[in-house]
Order: C-alpha cells, then sequence, then structure tokens
C-alpha cells in the first residue's frame, strides 16, 4: 500500500486488503470498550472534504477519527468554503495551509482524489469519486465477509444492480477477486459498463438464474436518473427483473448474506421486509464501516513507517 | 521481545543469534514457581487478580503464572492479553502494528491487576501498559511480573516479581522462549 | 545581391532531394545552386531545406480567450515549430462565421510571424442549423469551411452545404462527432473508461459521421476534408472511399499517432482531447494510414488552455492539447517514414488542402515564395513546458525527449527563427 494515500482497492492488493482486515479486529475490540478510545494519533489533524452530501460516510470517518484521538475539521459542500465556486486546488492548498495531516475526500467527478495528491503533501483518502472507486466500502465489505463466513476466498458473490455508475461495484469487484471470491454480475445490458466482459468476472442478465447459487446478494442503489436517461423502461420494471422481491427472498439458502451499501430504497432494489432478515448484514456492515476506517487512518497517519524497513530495536519491556 | 524479531525474520527485520543459554526450560520452570509463591505472599487471594500478559512476549508467560498461581491457591485468577500498540511514545519513528487484539476479560476497578512481560528493558512498553489499563477501570493496584530484568531503564519503572536479573549491554538482545532464556544479538537480515 | 543565402543544406521538397545552397532576395527564391552568396548567411550544414509547414488545424484562441493564447504568441510557437503558415480555427468567441470576424483575425494575422489564413464557420454560431454567408467570406480568402469543435449533425444541412460550397469552390471539413453518441464522454469508450469509472465516446461516435459525409461527398461531388481522424475504423473508409474515387481528405494529429488512452490512468487533464486517445489499435490504423496515404496530412489541432483550466477536475476540464512545437519532431521520432514522406505529410499535401499550395509548400526554386524551414533531423531535445513559447503549458509530452529540431524559418523572406531562437 502507498504508505501515504488510500485511493482505489489497487493500490492495497491482496496483502494490503488482509493487514488492514486483520487490524480492524483490534480496532472493533477498541471500539467496544466502556471508553472507546485510543491515543494514537493525538496531535494529527484529519480534514473532510465531501463536494457531495454524505452524511453517513462522512460521520463514520469523523467517529474513527475521533477515537483514534485525532482533530478534525470540516470543509463539506454544506459549508460556505465549497460553495463559493472556489476551484478544488485552491481549497486543498488552503486546507494544507492551516495545518492537516490526512484529508478525506468525496467528489462527484472520478480523479478527484489522485489529482489532489499531486497538489498537497498530506495523505489523501478517497471517500468517493465519481462512478470510480470507494475502496473503504469495499474493505468494510470485505471486513463483513470474513466475520460472517471467515473466508472469502471461494465465495459466490453476486452484485446486483447499476453496475456502470457505481463506484462500490468497482471497488467491490476489485477487492472481492483479489481475495479469490468468485463474482457474478447482474445487470441489464444498459447498466453494465463498456468492455465489461474484460474485467475478472462472470456476467448475467438474469438474477433467478444465479439466486440459488450463491453464497451473497450484493444489492446496489438503483436511482430514478437512470430512468430519465433511457436506461431502464420503469422502475417498476427494473424491480420485477433485478429487485430482491419477497418471492426471490424465498427462493435464496437460508444461509446467503444479503448485503446493501445504503441508503437503501425499500421496494425497489430490496423488498420492504428484507432488510430485517436475519441474513441481511447491512447495520453490520455499518458497524465495521467505523473499524475499517479507523484502520485506514492509524495505517496512514499513525504507522507512518513502513514496518518492513526497520528492525525493532529497543522498544520492549 | 525477541518474539517481535522473530516475526520479522528475513527479508524484513533480523534473525536472533544467540550466544548463550542464561536459563534452562527447568530454571525457568521454578522461577515462574517462584514468582506466583511471591504474588500470592504480596497479595492475599487470587479472586481479585488478574494477570494479564502484554503482546506477544508476555502471553504465554502469563498463562503459565496463571496455571501455578491455580495450582497452589485451589482457583486461578483471570487472564488477559493487552496490546500496547495504540499508546506508544514512539509512533511515527518506529512500526507500530498491534499484534493482536487486547482481551481483557472484566472490569479491571479495584482488582489487583499483576502486568506480564517476558523481558523488561527501557520501561516504554510498560508505560505504555500502564496508559493503556487506565481505559479499561481504576485497578487497586498495578504489579509488574517480569522474567527477565536486563537494565537500562529510561523511564521511572520498577518490577514487582523478577525471574532473573541479567544485566546485558545494549547491543545485545534478550530472547524468551518456553524452552529457556538465551542472551544473544540480531543480526539484520536482508532489507 | 540577395539578401539571405542558406548554406550547405540538403534541400528536399516535392521535386526530389539535392545539396544545394538556397538565395532568398525579398519575398522570394532567387536562386538555388552550389556556392551562393548573400548578405547574411544562414548556415544549414547537417540539415534539411524544406518547405515550410502548413498546419491546417490550429486554434489561436483570439478574439476571446487571449489568456491562453494570441494570434501573435501562437504564431511565434508556429515558427519555433518549422511552420510558415497556419489555419486557424473558428470555435472563437465571438465564432468566426461573418466577414467582419474575418477581417479582424485576417488583420491581428497581419503582423505574426507566420502566414496566419482562417478557415470560418459551416453554420451560423456553429449551431448547426442555419448557413453562414460562406460565399462572402470566401471573397476575403477563406478556404476551408468548419464548425470545428463540434461537427454538423444534421445530415440534410451537411448536404445543403456541401453542394453550396461545391459551387463556391472551397472545401467543407468536418469535426466527426454524433453528439448523441458522445453524449457527456470524457475518454476513449472501452476497456479503460470502464475501469477508471468515466462516461466514454465510443469509436462509433467518429464513425457514424466519417460514414455519412463519405455518402454526402459521393452524392454531391463535393470535397470532404476529415479533420483529427482518430480510429483504425475510420481511416480504413477513408482509404475505401478514395480507393473508389469519392473526393475526400483526411488528416491525423500528432497525438493521434503518439498517444493511447492508458495515458489517461492517472487522471491527468493534459491529457484529455477531443477526439479522445484512443486504443493501441487504432494508433497503428492511424500509423498505417499516414503512411499509405489514406491520410494526407498531419495536423496539430494545437489547443493552448490556461493551468487554471487545466487544474479543474477531469470531467470538468476542457479538451486539448499543444502541438505546434512538438509535431514535426514527433513525426521523425515516431513515425517509420523518410524524412522527405514526413514532409509531405507536414508541408505541401496540406498547403493543398488549404489551398495555398502556390505559396507555401512549393518546390524550391527561383520564383517559389520563400517560406523555408531548416531543420536538424537527428539532433535531440527534451521537451519542457516552461520552454515554449506558447502562452499554455499544456503539453502532453513533458519530459519526453524526442529527435529532430528546427533550426532556422524564413517566411516570405524574413528569418524569424535562427538557430532556434524567435527573432521577435
Amino acid at each position: 500500500m502507498s504508505r501515504q494515500h488510500l485511493l482505489t482497492i489497487d493500490d492495497l492488493g491482496a496483502d494490503g486488503i488482509e493487514e488492514l482486515l486483520d487490524l480492524t479486529d483490534s480496532f472493533v475490540e477498541v471500539s467496544e470498550r466502556r471508553i472507546p478510545k485510543v491515543p494514537v494519533l493525538r496531535g494529527k489533524t484529519v480534514a473532510w472534504l465531501f463536494y457531495e452530501d454524505s452524511t453517513r460516510t462522512r460521520l463514520s470517518f469523523e467517529t474513527a477519527a475521533r477515537r483514534l484521538s485525532a482533530d478534525t475539521m470540516n470543509f463539506s459542500v454544506s459549508s460556505s468554503s465549497v460553495n463559493k465556486g472556489e476551484s478544488v486546488l485552491d481549497t486543498v492548498q488552503t486546507i494544507e495551509a492551516m495545518g492537516v495531516d490526512a484529508i478525506v475526500v468525496r467528489h462527484g467527478s472520478a480523479g478527484v482524489p489522485r489529482q489532489i495528491t499531486g497538489w498537497v503533501d498530506a495523505s489523501v483518502i478517497n471517500a468517493g469519486d465519481g462512478w470510480h472507486a470507494h475502496p473503504t466500502q469495499a474493505l468494510l465489505d470485505c471486513y463483513t465477509l470474513r466475520q460472517h463466513r471467515g473466508n472469502i476466498d471461494g465465495l459466490r458473490i453476486a452484485i446486483v444492480g447499476d453496475i456502470k455508475h457505481s463506484r462500490v461495484a468497482r471497488s467491490n469487484v476489485a477487492a472481492f477477486t483479489a481475495m479469490g471470491a468468485d463474482v457474478t454480475l447482474v445487470a441489464p445490458r444498459t447498466l453494465l459498463p463498456p468492455a465489461v466482459g474484460l474485467w475478472p468476472v462472470e456476467v448475467t442478465h438474469s438474477l433467478d438464474d444465479v439466486l440459488a447459487h450463491v453464497d451473497v446478494v450484493y444489492l446496489l442503489r438503483m436511482q430514478l436518473e437512470r430512468q430519465a436517461q433511457a436506461l431502464v423502461p420503469s422502475l417498476r420494471e427494473y424491480t420485477a427483473e433485478y429487485g430482491l422481491t419477497a418471492s426471490r427472498f424465498a427462493r435464496l439458502d437460508p444461509d446467503a448474506l444479503i448485503m446493501h451499501p445504503g441508503p437503501m430504497n425499500r421496494g425497489v432494489e430490496i423488498a420492504a421486509d428484507v432488510p430485517e432478515s436475519p441474513q441481511a448484514v447491512v447495520t453490520n456492515q455499518v458497524r465495521n464501516g467505523v473499524a475499517v476506517r479507523m484502520s485506514v487512518l492509524f495505517r496512514l497517519l499513525g504507522s507512518e513507517v513502513d514496518p518492513r524497513q526497520l528492525v525493532e530495536e529497543s522498544f520492549s519491556g | 521481545m525477541a518474539e517481535r524479531e522473530r516475526r520479522r525474520t528475513p527479508p524484513y527485520g533480523g534473525v536472533f543469534i544467540a550466544r548463550s543459554r542464561v536459563m534452562d526450560a527447568d530454571e525457568l520452570r521454578r522461577a515462574i514457581w517462584r514468582m506466583a509463591h511471591e504474588i500470592l505472599e504480596r497479595n492475599r487471594a487470587t479472586a481479585e487478580l488478574i494477570v494479564i500478559g502484554l503482546q506477544t512476549g508476555g502471553v504465554d508467560l502469563a498463562e503459565r503464572l496463571a496455571a501455578a498461581l491455580g495450582e497452589i491457591e485451589g482457583t486461578a485468577p483471570l487472564v488477559g492479553t493487552l496490546d500496547v500498540a495504540f499508546y506508544r511514545d514512539d509512533i511515527g519513528l518506529r512500526p507500530v502494528l498491534p499484534e493482536a487484539p487486547t482481551e481483557i476479560p472484566d472490569d479491571l476497578t479495584n482488582k489487583v491487576v499483576v502486568l506480564v512481560d517476558d523481558v523488561l528493558y527501557t520501561g516504554r512498553t510498560i508505560r505504555a501498559a500502564l496508559d493503556a489499563l487506565h481505559d479499561f477501570g481504576r485497578p487497586r493496584a498495578v504489579q509488574l511480573a517480569v522474567m527477565i530484568d536486563r537494565g537500562h531503564r529510561e523511564l521511572p519503572i520498577r518490577p514487582d516479581f523478577v525471574g532473573k536479573n541479567l544485566p546485558t549491554r545494549r547491543d545485545e538482545a534478550v530472547d524468551v522462549t518456553p524452552d529457556g532464556v538465551d542472551l544473544g544479538e540480531i543480526q539484520r537480515g536482508e532489507r | 545581391m540577395a539578401d539571405i543565402v542558406v548554406k550547405g543544406g540538403r534541400v528536399i521538397d516535392a521535386t526530389g532531394e539535392r545539396m544545394a545552397d538556397v538565395a532568398i532576395e525579398g519575398n522570394n527564391i532567387v536562386a538555388v545552386g552550389e556556392g551562393l552568396t548573400a548578405l547574411r548567411v544562414l548556415d544549414a550544414g547537417g540539415c534539411v531545406v524544406a518547405p515550410g509547414f502548413v498546419d491546417i488545424h490550429t486554434h489561436l484562441r483570439e478574439p476571446g480567450t487571449e489568456d491562453a493564447e494570441t494570434i501573435e504568441s501562437g504564431s511565434r510557437a508556429a515558427v519555433l515549430g518549422g511552420y510558415t503558415a497556419v489555419v486557424a480555427m473558428p470555435n472563437t468567441t465571438p465564432p468566426i462565421d461573418d466577414a467582419s470576424v474575418v477581417r479582424d483575425v485576417l488583420a491581428l494575422g497581419r503582423d505574426a510571424l507566420c502566414d496566419v489564413h482562417t478557415s470560418a464557420a459551416i453554420t451560423v454560431g456553429r449551431a448547426g442549423d442555419r448557413l453562414a454567408p460562406m460565399a462572402e467570406m470566401a471573397e476575403l480568402g477563406v478556404h476551408l469551411f468548419t464548425d470545428d469543435g463540434d461537427g454538423v449533425q444534421d445530415p440534410g444541412v451537411m448536404r445543403n452545404a456541401l453542394e453550396y460550397a461545391a459551387g463556391l469552390g472551397v472545401t467543407l471539413a468536418q469535426h466527426c462527432e454524433v453528439d448523441s453518441l458522445s453524449l457527456d464522454g470524457q475518454m476513449n469508450e472501452g476497456e479503460w473508461s470502464s475501469r477508471l469509472g468515466m462516461p466514454g465516446i465510443p469509436a462509433e461516435a467518429e464513425e457514424l459521421m466519417v460514414m455519412r459525409d463519405i455518402a454526402l461527398a459521393r452524392m454531391t461531388g463535393a470535397r470532404v476534408h476529415f479533420q483529427h481522424l482518430s480510429t483504425a475504423g475510420s481511416v480504413a473508409m477513408v482509404r475505401a472511399a478514395r480507393q473508389a474515387g469519392v473526393p475526400v481528405s483526411a488528416e491525423a494529429t500528432t497525438h493521434h499517432f503518439t498517444l493511447t488512452e492508458a495515458e489517461v490512468a492517472g487522471y491527468d487533464p493534459v491529457f484529455k482531447v477531443n477526439p479522445p486517445l484512443r486504443t493501441v489499435a487504432d494508433v497503428g490504423g492511424v500509423k498505417l494510414g499516414l503512411a499509405d496515404g489514406s491520410i494526407d496530412a498531419i495536423a496539430t489541432d494545437h489547443a493552448p488552455h490556461t493551468a487554471d483550466a487545466k487544474n479543474l477536475p477531469f470531467d470538468q476540464a476542457p479538451p486539448g492539447m499543444l502541438g505546434l512545437e512538438t509535431a514535426f519532431a514527433l513525426a521523425v521520432t515516431e513515425l517509420d517514414l523518410s524524412i522527405a514522406e514526413i514532409i509531405a505529410l507536414l508541408s505541401w499535401r496540406p498547403a493543398a488542402i488549404a489551398g495555398i499550395a502556390t505559396e507555401h509548400g512549393a518546390p524550391i526554386a527561383p520564383g517559389s515564395p520563400a517560406n523555408v524551414t531548416i531543420f536538424d533531423p537527428v539532433t535531440t531535445w527534451t521537451v519542457d513546458p516552461r520552454e515554449l513559447a506558447s502562452l499554455s503549458r499544456n503539453t502532453p509530452y513533458a519530459g519526453r525527449t524526442l529527435t529532430g529540431r528546427v533550426r532556422h524559418t524564413i517566411v516570405a523572406g524574413e528569418a524569424v527563427v535562427i538557430d532556434g531562437d524567435a527573432q521577435r
């Protein structure tokens, strides 16, 4: 993993993912303590730069930072600086001038976090860039899978929905396949990315065909705009063909897990009461999100030296 | 400590090369037995004791001490483990990945904690451990048991129960294993 | 006594190659031979002496975005790249779609270091609906008409434009892009756009319009010139059309035979261009087209943008790259062609398309206008954006080492570049 940044899952590789998942065990334990706080990032400052409104992801990161005793600064779209039409370049250079160790960025345009790494010295963490990547989501999804299934290697995972426009799908495909899972994408042609045949996945247009043969169903949120863009005829038709309806849910293996990155459109991609079933682990995903983000922040800011380069010398006893 | 070196054996860190055996398995066993008696002498019962081994060098010893205490008194005290990675004072200077999650079996308030580690050296690990324990309650007392005290303290930390005092040079290293204690050095491996 | 003699070089033009001195007096070449003398000597030892290059696709940004480039700074970049003439594109602000703007641009170009011609829009405002006053502008010397920046979307409008143009003896040039297929594409559609998570522009967005305009050219008998071809499919269609005798010509830019879509992986908007950088196979197709004559000319599509504009998120940054100062060297470095063939692609063939073949690209002989470039075909140099004469810095070749460098450039008998330095 690049010691400085987390931009995509590809930055990590299978080893990097494992390392972060192992670290997360420690932070799950910290989060369950009476006082869920460790001093490890004391004196470090993390800035949130969210150009897309996303209370849940930002709060997840914020909780993670606080539990590590870091200070935080919020430059998100609801606050004024982003709205003034200031360029991203000027905004991040202003943030850096105020003294931050890391910037967590979410932006509607792919590539912005990478561009920012060229403009500042601080560590950059991608909290979602356009359709491209959302690495911390993929990590928390991997952690959740490990929690429930022990091992991701060999798991049969179906990712269902608007793959083309989904940064969650891209990062999950990268992470799940790196960890040895068999991934199948389920979507109509119009919601699949171009050249998807070159991705390391199976592709099908029929959810019914794969339902009985998967260990995990990962549902993506279906957005209203896709109907307006002539990509699907209507949400009703989408739900009929690709939604996890009550009848499809009944046909799932009782041990199969149901996952969703949130927020859910009940009645569209997922039937209204399915999230309450014991097979749905959506709230676990959210809970794990904090611990995973603690691992990421810790790994980037709290362990600056690559452990492989130094022998542990006098630190003992 | 040497445990950590082993974990970082080539090409990462270095290899521990033993030069002399300081304690053999029997001497180790006897020392543990003696320390257990000393612990009971100082404290009255095992019921209010919690024996906590520091990851990773103190975990095995903590279990053996707790077992010994159990044999002597009839009931073994609670055992836990503590990883101090997040409390170190040298974060940013040295590798700081935790070895394993902390497991503290109970609220520490009003308990007597016996911290256990294999080697006491500069005292910084123990300082970090005291900080960490702080987040788990307010113990009535914290006592320190180590198998080897090798000197060169950098902080005002002193052990309550010691297996063996072993004067060492700074460039030497001490390795505690279930079979015995060796004095030697770390040979830097390939980076 | 002649004013300038270019001494000791290898003269290469459309008639052939020979070692010779070239003497220039006033605006013209007066003698070509051995042992010539003049008031001033330009050393051409080890160099090639060729007709000056002609860029039929340059964005000079004036009027409208003078902080990115002016006609003057653009002409300086041009002569440093060996160009003695450029044809400016009409997507300025206001667009060049009537006689008064044409006059303004030509006036601004009069003091430029090279010969500045201008194209003009096919439709009013480049909006694709009504025909612009082409006859009026043709009278001012405009020979190429294009809505560049956009293609003419409506086939009926394009047909009418072609028929009207045929009667005027001018050439319509097309920026081939079907808007409803390119939509908000940012890069080539394919494996890379899929991975990088950006909307793409499929090859078909260009190829469909190439196919359409070949059919319209055949139907109307009017000449069509295809701008910046970027796909192997487009090149193949133009090849077949030429073989069938359809009156078409084509150009390709240097970036479309040197760079691929993989460059976009770092999301640096320096590599954002329209048409986008394509696949390895497409680059191969373009190179083949340049080699076998399916593509007549190399053009630069020189598109300056300020640093502020290119420091935006990729999908917000404007497309376009610099080209004038690197085109010749890139052709020498990357194309497997002889120097003579490269000069043809840069000089007399584009001159013919632009309708200026008597002044530029003409054989180096007594009586020809003195529009000449002298270059060293073997010297190497490294591209440094800060040393470019353009007002902008958006070159995708920063740090690249290239072979071939212009040493002197003479425009209408004036030595505007001497030993690699612009003289004004």
